[in-house]
């Protein structure tokens, strides 16, 4: 049994013996417990322990705990050896509570009390034991107890070295914890000085403390500069022998160096000439010993001259201003990419990504592409390897992206799993910023999904579709080429998402071959049909009903797919309402209607891609070195997707603005799935989005009718559609699903309680004030009283107009949560328009009409300001969620919008005319509404002006 | 700053352990228990730098013993490298041809000597002589 040193402790190596002879886990458990049990009770029991059997115990206590057992014992008496006078006893109680107590332990007013008493104390062993005791645990009550103390002990000029060296230390530690606390003020300077001392290990603590203050506040410790490089040139020049016992196998001090060279990288270089030109000496004087023979052939000699030329060449980087010393500098690391050692390869790697950024050496990087892309070929270290796909990245500009991308892939076809979805992401952002050819990015793209499929991320097939329809020139050839990539009988999922897209949006393009005709291209995507996912199905479906509309030769058999039972009768609540309402959609609704719903995508806003935010997130350093670099490569400029600063996030999915809009003609029938999908606002993407922002925007009236604040913002922002969120506060989301045919309406109400708690006597009412109980009927179920927490409960209305009207119906709802009554008052998103089916109808008959309810009372009319950018698509989509559908080729004026309509109501039907007038110049609008009923006309008039 | 100290044997056992930052004893069970399989998984070939999570790993092989620091993103992993060669000649010169025993009879000790080198993540001393006379020090007053 080997010795312990110092005064044996039989006892702890018996049990330290005892345990390691343990034949099996169990053992050792039951051993350990054994002496668990044995230790309670002599600390319980026995008063008289004294300070040597004390410390036995601890230190069998801090054994348990290195094999993994928490101890919830002891802690007392490790707080009374700190107060012990013997060295050992008093090291082993602060190893205990730096290691075992926690910083809020109740016991640390006693620790606080002891390490005063130390530190008080005479002799420099104890001073220094109780400050490394608060440079460990160093709580925020410590640093209350210790700010004014510890400056003073550092920069006194009485204070023995290695004290000095534990108080640096032990600052640094309360800085970092309560930065409020400390305040040096006029102590700043003397701090600096200490990087002139006499002791080297004073010096070494002092830089780091040093590092830390000029990080929080560079300006006042600027005074550093000149002395850390005054030191750094001492030791640089310095002979081995002049530093004796700080110089580690023939070099001199490189800890201390490499943490001067760090401090001076918080600062630009120098201003002063003198210290700048002696900063640069200095740097030269290490790449210069690089070249030199080495003073030894131990590795610990190359290793430590090594760490101190990497952190040079760190700072020349960071100076980036000297050219000589940058180019220098990479044909150093040049070397080390081809060195024996793999460390060095490794740290070479990873330097040179950073000079990569810089517009004096990105050249003279790019000359070892060659032995970068043989190092991912080659190198054995799957680390190595990644740091290689990193300089990769680095180095790739316009003139070389072409090769290094064809490389990156290549590699991914064999690339480590733990990489793989890193480096599709790079290969993704590589191929969109320095593409000159789209069709090669879109090759690209097809290329990663084939070879790393499960690989690609959404936001990389997000944005091959955003990219493909904002540019036209690059669309034919997308879909050519994705028609061809689903030719393959196994083709990944994302394959099918990506070609399902495209072709739905520019099927059309090839459709002339008869080889990709609109049947084969829909046979195609419904082979894979079966095997997607659900998510996919969904985008597949979407695909379909643009078919519809892309190519009506093949309606029936889309319309048959739709109409299998697969699809009406399929679980998942999603693909059956698309089913159903694409159906429907296409089976009721003219080819105008069905064209204007079903367009082609408009344009992405651009934006920053989604896939560098990505990339971002997960590796913040690399992104930093390539996006920001800092020389202004013509390439970055040729990016047709300016890099915002604002990343935003992608619309979830694209197509379903359309699936909104069928929801708004799809009427005829009963939605089966309704109680069961959630109400969701952002679902919709889109068109949504546009009545979102309107609903946002419009002018708040006042609440003085007893609403509750919010209810109007509500109510408005249902004027064009009927599913979303009507209201909601900290407690309660309020959702809506609404359907309207002729006079009648089926509404959901959908209450989602947002704490975690119960709503008990929950109530929801509908009223109808004054005239409206004579208009409207409402038929309400009741609500379950109890709403748990997370929980959502839902109320059907039915309603039926017998009248038109033009107050709202109101909402009330009440509710007990924890032990207070809640009252909500809301309106209910009930509105003429909604009772309104379009109709179809040609100029003529529109313009006959029209002259027919030509007298004053028949007709409302407003002229106004337009609140909102005058954009025709966003004008299209109002109308059209307005409900009175829109006419195409009816105006002889194309700039005007033209829409006619009938009101459904139980007494009479009321046919309604509506032609909006935009006046670009003025940014006006003139909107007329007539209908054979004054109120009517009226009322209509009144809520789509606000919408403009 | 290092984050960490740990020395393990080549079946994976913890023999020591130094953390410079707060963590609860499941993330430094977790920590050990990945990084140690990390290490030991490596062969003499790879580099001796791993990245987990988002601390750098540096270790060291001698013998049968690991020696693994985990640093955050600013330190120079030669340093720290060498560091670790240091902090075992630094045993070695105390212990006179330190093993894996003196290590497990002595923790004590390693942590005083550790305590000597580095303070709060941050090296304070390398100079192996007045790290080893300043614990001898000790052990003579208790040997008195």
């Amino acid at each position: 049994m080997p010795a312990v040193k110092g005064d044996g402790m039989r006892g702890l190596a018996v049990f330290i013996s005892d345990i390691r002879n343990c034949k099996s886990k169990e053992a050792e458990i039951k051993r350990i417990n054994k002496e668990l049990a044995n230790i309670r009770s002599k600390f319980k029991g026995d008063k008289t322990l004294d300070g040597y059997q004390k410390k036995k115990y601890v230190c069998k206590l801090l054994f348990i705990f290195l094999l993994g057992h928490d101890i919830d014992f002891g802690h007392m008496e490790a707080v009374n050896l700190l107060s012990s006078n013997k060295y050992t006893e008093k090291q082993i109680g602060y190893l205990f509570i730096s290691v075992l107590v926690s910083a809020n332990s109740d016991l640390m007013k006693l620790v606080i009390q002891s390490i005063k008493n130390d530190l008080a104390s005479r002799n420099p062993v104890h001073i220094c034991m109780a400050m490394q005791c608060i440079a460990n645990i160093g709580s925020r009550d410590m640093a209350e107890a210790f700010t004014r103390d510890i400056p003073k002990i550092l920069v006194s000029g009485d204070t023995i070295d290695q004290v000095k060296q534990s108080a640096a230390l032990c600052l640094l530690r309360l800085l970092r914890q309560s930065p409020d606390l400390i305040n040096l003020g006029e102590w700043s300077s003397r701090v600096i000085h200490l990087l002139n001392d006499q002791h080297m290990g004073v010096v070494t603590a002092a830089v780091s403390l040093i590092d830390t203050l000029v990080k929080r506040n560079p300006d006042e410790y600027k005074g550093c500069v000149s002395l850390a490089v005054s030191r750094l040139s001492r030791i640089v020049t310095s002979s081995y022998t002049d530093l004796q016992d700080y110089t580690y196998y023939f070099v001199p001090a490189p800890w201390l160096s490499v943490k001067l060279l760090r401090v001076l990288q918080n600062y630009p270089p120098p201003e002063d000439a003198a210290v700048r030109t002696r900063l640069t000496e200095c740097l030269e004087t290490i790449l210069n010993k690089a070249q030199e023979p080495p003073k030894s052939k131990k590795v610990q000699h190359s290793n430590a001259k090594n760490a101190v030329l990497f952190e040079a060449i760190n700072l020349i980087i960071h100076m980036d201003s000297d050219p000589n010393l940058l180019v220098r500098a990479c044909n150093q690391l040049g070397q080390f990419l081809q060195h024996r050692e793999t460390n060095l390869r490794y740290l070479a790697l990873e330097s040179m990504c950073l000079l990569a950024t810089s517009e004096f050496s990105h050249e003279a990087v790019k000359k070892h592409q060659e032995t970068v892309i043989t190092a991912l070929k080659t190198e054995r270290d799957v680390s190595v390897r990644q740091r290689a796909v990193d300089l990769l990245y680095a180095m790739c500009d316009r003139t070389n992206a072409e090769e290094i991308v064809a490389e990156m892939l290549a590699y991914l076809e064999t690339a480590d799993y733990s990489i793989r979805e890193e480096m599709v992401l790079k290969v993704a952002i590589l191929a969109e910023k320095y593409a000159v050819d789209y069709t090669w990015y879109v090759d690209t793209i097809l290329n990663l999904i084939r070879i790393a499929g499960d690989y690609v991320s959404e936001e990389v097939w997000y944005r091959v579709i955003q990219i493909v329809i904002n540019r036209d020139d690059v669309q034919g050839y997308a879909a050519k080429t994705v028609f061809e990539a689903l030719q393959a009988p196994a083709c990944h999922e994302n394959m099918v998402k990506v070609g399902g897209y495209i072709l739905g949006e520019f099927g059309n393009l090839i459709a002339g071959d008869p080889r990709s005709s609109p049947m084969v291209q829909f046979q195609l995507l419904h082979s894979k049909f079966h095997l997607c996912a659900p998510a996919t199905r969904g985008l597949l479906l979407s695909t379909y009903v643009k078919f519809i509309n892309l190519f009506p030769e093949i309606k029936p058999q889309i319309q048959d797919v739709l109409r299998g039972h697969n699809q009406l009768r399929n679980s998942d609540v999603e693909l059956q309402q698309r089913a159903v309402e694409y159906l429907q959609l296409s089976t009721l609704t003219t080819a105008d209607v069905l064209a204007t719903v079903l367009e082609e995508m408009p344009p992405f806003p651009e934006r920053e891609s989604s896939i560098l935010a990505k990339l971002k997130k997960k590796k913040p350093d690399s992104v930093k070195e390539n996006a920001e670099t800092k020389m202004p490569r013509p390439a970055a400029q040729v990016n047709s997707f300016p890099e915002q600063p604002h990343p935003i996030a992608m619309p979830e999915v694209h197509n379903e603005p359309n699936q909104d809009s069928a929801d708004l003609l799809g009427l005829s029938t009963p939605v089966p799935t309704m109680n069961a999908t959630p109400p969701k606002d952002s679902a919709a993407g889109l068109l949504v989005d546009v009545f979102d922002t309107l609903g946002a925007m419009t002018t708040t009236t006042t609440a003085t009718n007893g609403l509750t604040p919010g209810a109007d913002e509500g109510f408005k922002r249902f004027l064009c559609k009927n599913n979303g969120v009507l209201f909601e506060n900290d407690l309660l989301q309020i959702g809506v699903k609404a359907e309207f045919r002729e006079n009648l309406g089926r509404i959901g109400i959908f209450f989602g309680n947002k704490t975690s708690f119960q709503f008990t006597s929950f109530t929801s009412e509908v009223s109808l004030p004054g005239e409206l109980s004579n208009q409207l009927m409402v038929q309400a179920n009741p609500v379950d009283p109890v709403v748990d927490g997370g929980a959502q409960k839902q109320q059907m209305l039915n309603i039926e107009c017998i009248t038109d009207f033009s107050e709202p119906p109101l909402l009330n709802i009440q509710f007990v949560y924890s032990g207070a009554q809640q009252r909500i008052a809301l309106k209910l998103p009930v509105m003429i328009n909604k009772l309104v089916e379009s109709t179809e109808m040609d100029s003529t008959t529109f313009f006959q009409r029209w002259k027919t309810l030509s007298s004053p009372q028949q007709e409302c009319q407003r002229i106004f300001k337009a609140q909102h950018p005058m954009d025709s698509e966003q004008t299209k989509a109002k109308l059209l969620g307005f409900g009175m559908g829109l006419l195409e080729n009816v105006d002889p004026n194309p700039e005007n919008y033209v829409s006619a309509g009938v009101l459904h109501t139980r007494n009479q039907k009321v046919g309604c005319l509506l032609r909006l007038e935009p006046n670009m110049q003025a940014q006006m609008y003139r909107l007329t509404l007539r209908t054979s009923k004054e109120s009517v006309s009226k009322e209509l008039c009144e809520l789509l002006e606000s919408q403009f | 700053m290092l984050k960490f100290l740990i020395l393990a044997n080549k079946r994976g056992q913890i023999r020591f352990a130094q953390y410079y930052e707060h963590m609860s004893k499941d993330v430094q069970e977790t920590l050990e228990t990945e990084i140690i399989s990390k290490c030991l998984l490596r062969s003499e070939s790879q580099c001796s730098f791993v990245e987990y999570k988002n601390s750098k790993v540096v270790y060291r092989r001698y013998a049968a013993m690991y020696f693994i620091v985990g640093t955050d993103n600013e330190e120079n992993e030669l340093a720290v490298y060498e560091f670790i060669h240091n902090f075992v000649e630094t045993l070695t010169k105390y212990f006179s041809n330190v093993c894996e025993l003196d290590i497990l009879f002595n923790l004590d000790r390693v942590h005083m000597i550790l305590d000597e080198m580095v303070v709060n993540g941050h090296i304070v001393e390398s100079n192996q002589a007045t790290i080893v006379s300043s614990v001898r020090a000790i052990d003579q007053v208790v040997n008195r």
